[in-house]
């Protein structure tokens, strides 16, 4: 009997897909409701907010005044983001999604190679009211270059170096320009006698490790991906970038080695409100829960993450964001097209700019995640001035997950009280690159 | 269960005839049938649940299973062998990281499958003379076991962390016995602690095994030794050892087939943040399968690993089989 049950057991992985096919089912429903003009459309929301729950509250009456305008109801659920994406594959393997979602910006285009979504084409283009009304590097997230994308920009996130005014002016420090200097700086205000810090790293999770080890690259003018798609994770300028963000714990010593169990952003950012440690990277939507962990609004300032002296490019952050898909299966085409109008429109997109502390993803929008003008204005810098988009390649999602999960043993091996030289990185991205190469 | 049910109309067939010859109203159609229309929803769900999905599974090894395909995967192209060559080359970093887990998960099922039986054998041996409060003692071992995996190994995970952990408090703060605070769930400490938590898991069952077999085991036996003058670890090697011999041939393969294919430990102590020392080989797995959309190569893993394990459990039941008749 139990061999039997061990049989299953080992088949489970084998049988991902099968399984995942009657885990995704539940939510589909985008039968109900049939092309009269009682129409139901499955709306899957990723968490933006505090919790779940708040981002239900936050979304409830967004989607009741949906729903009074145009007698189309959405039935909306919230997803966590370690949930997200394999809810999405399964979705897409079952053919049993919602009809609408929110995606990572950056799986855009692997999510666009499964051909599970429809394209905005010109006439879906301008039936959510034309390409011109968003960001132009907002809008490049959408999917492969050259191709109709299969998202739209929704909300817009980018990285931003947050820093302790307290902490800043006690020791006669200014907010860091470069590198060097924010390098400079955290020494100063690392004290691990008195359990201080100079930097929280999210060093053992995957999805920020690899976001930092594009932005570093991308400041040494390094890519990731040929033109043709293929891998170059070996190159030097990808080896030097990582090496240079591994350093922060290894060699510069700015951080607590025990970031390296912080498997999310939030642990680094709660160090920092807190005052644990003087500086965070993190995406503006950190606002929120810097602020519910006690710390007050004119107690911290913000300036773009900043590349070494002489850099290649001042590539401050990724073009980070959410993006809408809709299911190409959908039975409700036009309903879905006239909801994601309506959530990408400035009214809604002006309503949920604070909750969910995001930057317009329209033109001419003004940021309202803040009363703090200096913080927005850096921040709308960062996202429209200092910004580039992750590889737009088909392999996106294996690069995060190979390149980020190689920089998480790497971060544990310093932590651990050995040491990463650059050839063992260049090893490690080889590794990488080679997973890639035989999944692709 | 079902086995059992189905010999019963062969055994029963004279009976049957008995029957129908005192039974004026009996249809003989439906008694032949009747047991087999009993098993139907059984074989049934056997076939939905474990026989088809494993035939889907095995078809998908075979199959270049990627992201460009999963949302028509009936679709997917032949791949012949391609998933098996790339998973068994050790040269490549698939093959390499398939080896190293199927290592790591060598060392961790052994370790694990010994100490949960040691642990088990000793804690049934020392609660088999009745005492006060040894029904207690009893439940309060068997805690863990009953405890959801998840709620318990999350627990683990808490208070394994560095710098917040309960383990590093009392071993550094209050006992003083290491003076630097290690990490438990980093570096080569990962798979100690992947064994702590997973023999933590699996004792309990060893213990519950042992000790029912013990009691099965009639009590004049050991009067008889002691009276002859054989002293307690005489009687453990000469009389409870063997006597619990077809016990011990179950517990043992169960425990290894469970602790080879152990998923959720990794998955929850670890979270996405595991290190290399705990990467056992159903995570692996999965981590393959999900993380790098490779389907078809996931499912190639699986399927050797599946032929693994009943290559093994073969020459288990083979060897103890022989030795069992030879005895």
């Amino acid at each position: 009997m139990r061999l039997r049950s061990l049989v299953a057991a080992a088949a489970v992985s084998a049988l991902g897909i099968s399984l995942a096919a009657c885990g995704g089912s539940d939510s589909g429903d985008s039968s109900n409701g049939g092309s009269g003009g009682d129409q139901t459309l499955t709306y899957w929301a990723s968490n933006q907010g505090t919790s779940l729950d708040n981002d239900k509250e936050v979304l409830t009456p967004v989607l009741q005044k949906f729903t009074q305008d145009t007698g189309i109801k959405v039935n909306l659920e919230v997803i966590g983001w370690n949930d997200l994406q394999t809810r999405i594959q399964t979705a897409t393997t079952s053919g049993q999604g919602p009809d609408v979602l929110n995606i990572g910006n950056t799986w855009a285009a692997s999510l666009q190679a499964t051909g599970a979504f429809l394209p905005f084409d010109d006439e879906a283009m301008k039936a959510i009211g034309g390409k011109d009304k968003f960001v132009p590097t907002a809008l490049a997230t959408g999917g492969k270059e050259g191709e109709p994308p299969t998202s739209v920009p929704l909300y817009g996130l980018a990285y931003g170096l947050y820093y302790n005014k307290a902490m800043f002016a006690a020791a006669g420090l200014q907010p860091p320009k470069t590198w060097e200097e924010m390098v400079t700086d955290a020494q100063k205000l690392t004290n691990p006698a008195k359990k201080q810090w100079g930097m929280a790293l999210a060093a053992g999770s995957y999805t920020e490790n690899v976001h930092f080890a594009f932005i570093n690259a991308a400041q040494n003018g390094a890519d990731w991906f040929d033109k043709d798609g293929k891998p170059t994770f070996t190159g030097d300028g990808n080896v030097q970038g990582v090496l240079r963000y591994l350093d922060l714990m290894q060699k510069d010593k700015v951080a607590n080695p025990s970031n390296a169990q912080y498997d999310n952003g939030t642990k680094s950012v709660n160090d920092f409100a807190t005052k644990k440690v003087a500086m965070v990277i993190n995406q503006n939507n950190a606002d929120s829960s810097i602020v519910a962990n006690g710390m007050k609004a004119g107690e911290y300032g913000v300036v773009p993450f900043p590349a070494p002296a002489g850099a290649a490019a001042p590539v401050g952050s990724h073009v980070a964001g959410i993006n809408l898909s809709i299911f190409k299966n959908t039975k409700h085409k036009d309903a879905a097209l006239k909801f994601v109008k309506y959530m990408t429109d400035a009214t809604t997109q002006t309503t949920l700019g604070k909750p969910f502390s995001s930057l317009p993803v329209l033109k001419d929008a003004k940021p309202v995640f803040t009363s703090d003008a200096a913080e927005a204005a850096t921040f709308q810098d960062v996202y429209n001035n200092k910004s580039k988009p992750l590889p737009l390649v088909p392999a996106e999602d294996q690069f995060e997950s190979t390149v980020g999960k190689a920089m998480n043993s790497m971060f544990g091996k310093i932590a651990t009280g050995g040491t990463v030289t650059a050839d063992e990185v260049k090893a490690a991205l080889k590794t990488a690159q080679d997973q890639v190469a035989a999944g692709s | 269960m079902s086995v059992a049910t189905e010999q019963a109309p062969a055994e029963a067939a004279p009976g049957v005839r008995a029957a129908r010859k005192r039974g004026p109203d009996h249809r003989p159609g439906l008694s032949r049938k009747l047991p087999y229309l009993l098993l139907a929803p059984a074989v049934l769900l056997e076939l939905l649940i474990h026989i088809i999905p494993m035939l889907v599974g095995i078809w998908m090894s075979f199959v270049k299973l990627t992201k460009f395909f999963i949302a028509n995967w009936s679709a997917a192209p032949w791949a012949g062998l391609n998933n098996y060559r790339v998973a068994v080359d050790v040269h490549n970093a698939v093959g390499e990281g398939l080896l190293k887990s199927f290592g790591v998960t060598v060392v961790f099922s052994a370790v694990t499958v010994v100490l949960a039986w040691c642990l088990g054998m000793a804690a049934a041996v020392a609660l088999q003379p009745p005492f006060k409060g040894r029904s207690a003692v009893r439940t309060l071992f068997l805690v863990p076991y009953a405890l959801p995996a998840y709620a318990g190994i999350l627990t683990w995970n808490f208070m394994l962390q560095r710098d917040t952990g309960a383990v590093n408090h009392v071993l550094v703060d209050n006992l003083g016995i290491l003076s630097d605070r290690p990490f438990w769930l980093l570096g080569g400490n990962a798979l100690t602690s992947l064994i702590t938590v997973a023999l933590w898991k699996l004792w309990p069952f060893a213990f519950l095994t042992l000790m029912a077999g013990l009691q099965s085991i009639p009590q004049d036996i050991y009067e008889a030794a002691s009276v002859d003058g054989a002293g307690t670890v005489r009687q453990w090697r000469n009389i409870t050892l063997p006597s619990l011999r077809p016990v011990n041939l179950v517990l043992v393969l169960v425990l290894f087939l469970w602790t080879f294919s152990d998923f959720n430990t990794p998955y929850v102590l670890f979270g996405t943040a595991q290190p290399p020392a705990g990467d056992l080989i159903t995570f692996h797995i999965y981590n393959a399968s999900f993380l790098t959309w490779n389907f078809g190569s996931g499912a190639a893993m699986s399927v050797l690993l599946l032929i693994f394990l009943m290559i093994v459990t073969g020459a288990y039941l083979v060897v103890t089989g022989r030795r069992s008749r030879r005895a």
